[in-house]
C-alpha cells in the first residue's frame, strides 16, 4: 500500500470513528474543511505514526503544519526512510 | 502506663492455640510456641530501647523480628524488598537507627551502626520476654522517586480496624497475600493473621503462581488479599480454578467493577470485598456489597470512628488508625491542623456512590484538560473480552498530548477478533467518556509491568 493510500485510508477511519462527514479528499482540500478537529488530527499523527514509524511534524523543528490534504500527504511521502 | 496495659504482637500468640503456623515457600513456624523461642541467638536483650533496622531477605525472618521486637525496641524500620540500596543511608539517619537485625551481615561489617545481629534459621530456644514498651513501627511510603518518606504508626493504630470487627466465625482462618508484609497493606494481613488466632502463608517473588495457588491450597488457605493488579493477574493464570477461598479482599488500588465481578464468577462462594488502606492514611473502610466504590453515608464518621471528607475533590481520613509523623529531618506534616491526612486520592459522587477516579499526582494531561487515567481504564475493563488495561498520555505535534491505552485481552479470545473489540471499546469509551478522554490509539499487549508494591506500574505518570 503507498504511503498516500495509508494516510488516507486512516483518515476516512478516524472520520468513521469520530462520526465526520468526509468530502472527497484532494489534494487542493483544505485540512480545515475535512470536519477533523485538533483531536481528531493527533489521533491521525499518533496512528500514522506507529503504522509508517515517522511523525514528520515532531522531526522537524521547523515544519509549518500542513494546510491542505495535498501537503500533508506529502509530509509524509517527504520523509526520508 | 504500666508496661502491663501495653499492647504488643506476644498477647496474641500463646501456647494455648494449637497448630498455628506461619509459612512460605521454604519453611512453616510453629507460632503456637513461638514466644519461647528466638530468631536472633538470644540477643533480643541487647536491642532492648534501641531503634532497629530489619533488614532481612525474606518475608519469615521479618516476620518473626517483628513478632519478637515488638514491645522490646524502641522503633522498627520495616525495609521492603524493592528499597534502593542507596537511600539506606539516609532512612538510617533519620530512624536514628542504632541497630540492625540482618541475614546478610557480611554487607554491615564496616557499618558504622553499633549492633548488628544476625537472624537466622532454626529458630532456637530461649526464655519467653517480658513487653517493655510501646515500640513504634515505622513503615516506608511507596510510590515516589528519591528517598521514600518514614511514617511512624503504633501497633495499636495498626490494628484498629482489626480489632474493630467481629472475630471470624468457625475455625480461626489462614490469611495470605500476594503483597509483601513489610509494606502497609501487607502488614495488615499479617498482623490479623496473628491477631485471629489463625496461621499466615507468605507469598515468594520467586515462585510461579500456579506454584503459589498449589501452596496455598495445601496449606488451607480461606481468607486472602491483593491489589486488583494481583488478582487480574490470577484471573489471567487459570490457575482460579483450584482455589476455593473463604474471603478475598482487594485494596491498594481502585477496584473496579470489572475485577470485582471477574472474581464474583471466580469464586462464587467467597465473600468478596475491597478495603481502603494507605501507609499515611491507615484502614479507612471496607466494602462489602460486591459494587465498586463506596455509599455516600460513607463521608462523615462512622461507627470505629473513622472520619472522613472531601476537599478539594480528593478523600481526606482522620481516625486512631491514621500514622501519627513523618520521622526525619526535612519532613512535611502528614496531617493538617484538625488531624486530616490528605489521601491524594481523587473521589467523585455518582448517585449515590462515591467512585475513585484516581490519583491526584497521576493526572496526565491531554491538550491542556486533566484526566485520571484510572476513569479510563475503568470504562475498557468494562468490555467483557478486556482483563486489564493501562492509559497514558502519548505527546503529541498538535494537541500537546493524546491518550493511549494498552489492553490485554481476557483468555481464550480470538485473535482474529481484535480490530471488532477495538472499535466496541471505542465505541464505549465514546458513550461514556468525554471526546478528550477517548483513547486515541488502543494497542493489544501480551503483559502489563506491575510494580513491586502490586500496582499497575505508571512510569510515565
Amino acid at each position: 500500500m503507498s504511503v498516500r493510500l495509508k494516510v488516507t485510508e486512516a483518515i476516512k477511519q478516524i472520520a468513521k470513528e469520530q462520526h465526520v462527514t468526509l468530502p472527497e479528499l484532494t489534494d487542493g482540500l483544505s485540512l480545515h474543511e475535512t470536519g477533523f478537529d485538533s483531536l481528531a488530527f493527533a489521533i491521525l499523527v499518533a496512528r500514522l505514526e506507529d503504522e509508517l514509524g515517522v511523525d514528520p511534524f515532531t522531526i522537524s523543528e521547523d515544519a509549518a503544519f500542513p494546510a491542505t490534504v495535498g501537503d500533508f500527504v506529502r509530509a509524509y511521502e517527504n520523509v526520508p526512510a | 502506663m504500666s508496661p502491663r496495659e501495653i499492647f504488643a504482637l506476644r498477647n496474641y500468640l500463646g501456647a494455648e492455640l494449637k497448630g498455628r503456623t506461619l509459612s512460605d515457600a521454604h519453611h512453616s513456624v510453629s507460632l503456637t510456641d513461638v514466644l519461647s523461642q528466638t530468631v536472633r541467638g538470644g540477643r533480643l536483650g541487647e536491642l532492648s530501647g534501641r531503634s532497629v533496622l530489619l533488614k532481612l531477605s525474606d518475608q519469615l525472618k521479618s516476620g518473626l523480628a517483628m513478632i519478637e521486637l515488638d514491645g522490646i525496641a524502641r522503633r522498627m524500620l520495616l525495609c521492603p524488598p524493592d528499597l534502593n540500596p542507596a537511600h539506606l543511608d539516609a532512612l538510617i539517619a533519620d530512624a536514628e537507627i542504632d541497630a540492625v537485625v540482618t541475614d546478610e551481615p557480611e554487607f554491615w561489617k564496616d557499618s558504622a551502626i553499633p549492633f548488628v545481629v544476625i537472624a537466622q534459621l532454626p529458630l532456637t530456644p530461649a526464655a519467653p520476654a517480658e513487653t517493655e514498651r510501646a515500640t513504634e513501627w515505622l513503615m516506608l511510603t511507596s510510590g515516589t522517586s528519591g528517598v521514600p518518606k518514614i511514617a511512624a504508626h503504633t501497633l495499636e493504630a495498626l490494628t484498629g480496624a482489626i480489632r474493630a470487627e467481629a472475630p471470624a466465625r468457625g475455625p480461626a482462618p489462614v490469611w495470605a497475600t500476594f503483597y509483601d508484609i513489610r509494606r502497609y497493606g501487607g502488614l495488615q494481613i499479617f498482623l490479623r493473621g496473628v491477631l485471629s488466632g489463625g496461621s499466615m502463608v507468605l507469598s515468594d517473588p520467586h515462585e510461579v503462581l500456579a506454584d503459589h495457588i498449589a501452596r496455598l491450597n495445601a496449606r488451607g488457605v480461606s481468607h486472602i488479599s491483593g491489589t486488583p493488579s494481583h488478582w487480574r493477574k490470577l484471573l489471567m493464570s487459570g490457575s482460579a480454578a483450584q482455589f476455593a477461598p473463604r474471603y478475598v479482599r482487594l485494596s491498594g488500588e481502585i477496584a473496579d467493577q470489572a475485577v470485582l465481578d471477574g472474581l464474583k464468577a471466580a469464586f462464587p462462594d467467597s465473600s468478596i470485598g475491597h478495603a481502603y488502606a494507605s501507609t499515611e492514611a491507615g484502614v479507612g473502610f471496607a466494602v462489602n456489597d460486591g459494587l465498586e466504590g463506596f455509599p455516600a453515608d460513607y463521608i462523615g464518621v462512622n461507627a470505629s470512628g473513622v472520619e472522613m471528607k472531601i476537599v478539594d475533590g480528593s478523600l481526606r481520613i482522620r481516625s486512631e488508625r491514621i500514622a501519627h509523623a513523618y520521622i526525619g529531618r526535612d519532613v512535611t506534616k502528614l496531617a493538617d491542623d484538625d488531624g486530616f491526612v490528605d489521601t491524594g486520592d481523587m473521589i467523585e459522587l455518582r448517585g449515590d456512590r462515591y467512585h475513585f477516579v484516581g490519583r491526584r499526582g497521576g493526572i496526565i494531561n491531554i491538550g491542556g484538560l486533566k484526566v485520571h487515567p484510572e476513569e479510563i481504564e475503568a470504562v475498557i475493563n468494562r468490555h467483557p473480552d478486556v482483563r486489564m488495561s493501562r492509559a497514558k498520555s502519548r505527546k503529541s505535534p498538535i494537541t500537546g498530548g493524546i491518550v493511549v491505552t494498552d489492553v490485554i485481552l481476557a483468555d481464550g479470545t480470538d485473535p482474529a477478533r481484535a480490530n471488532e473489540i477495538r472499535e466496541q471499546i471505542l465505541d464505549q469509551c465514546r458513550a461514556q467518556l468525554a471526546s478528550h478522554k477517548v483513547p486515541a490509539v488502543i494497542r493489544f499487549v501480551e503483559t502489563l509491568d506491575v510494580t513491586p508494591a502490586g500496582k499497575l506500574a505508571r512510569t510515565d505518570a
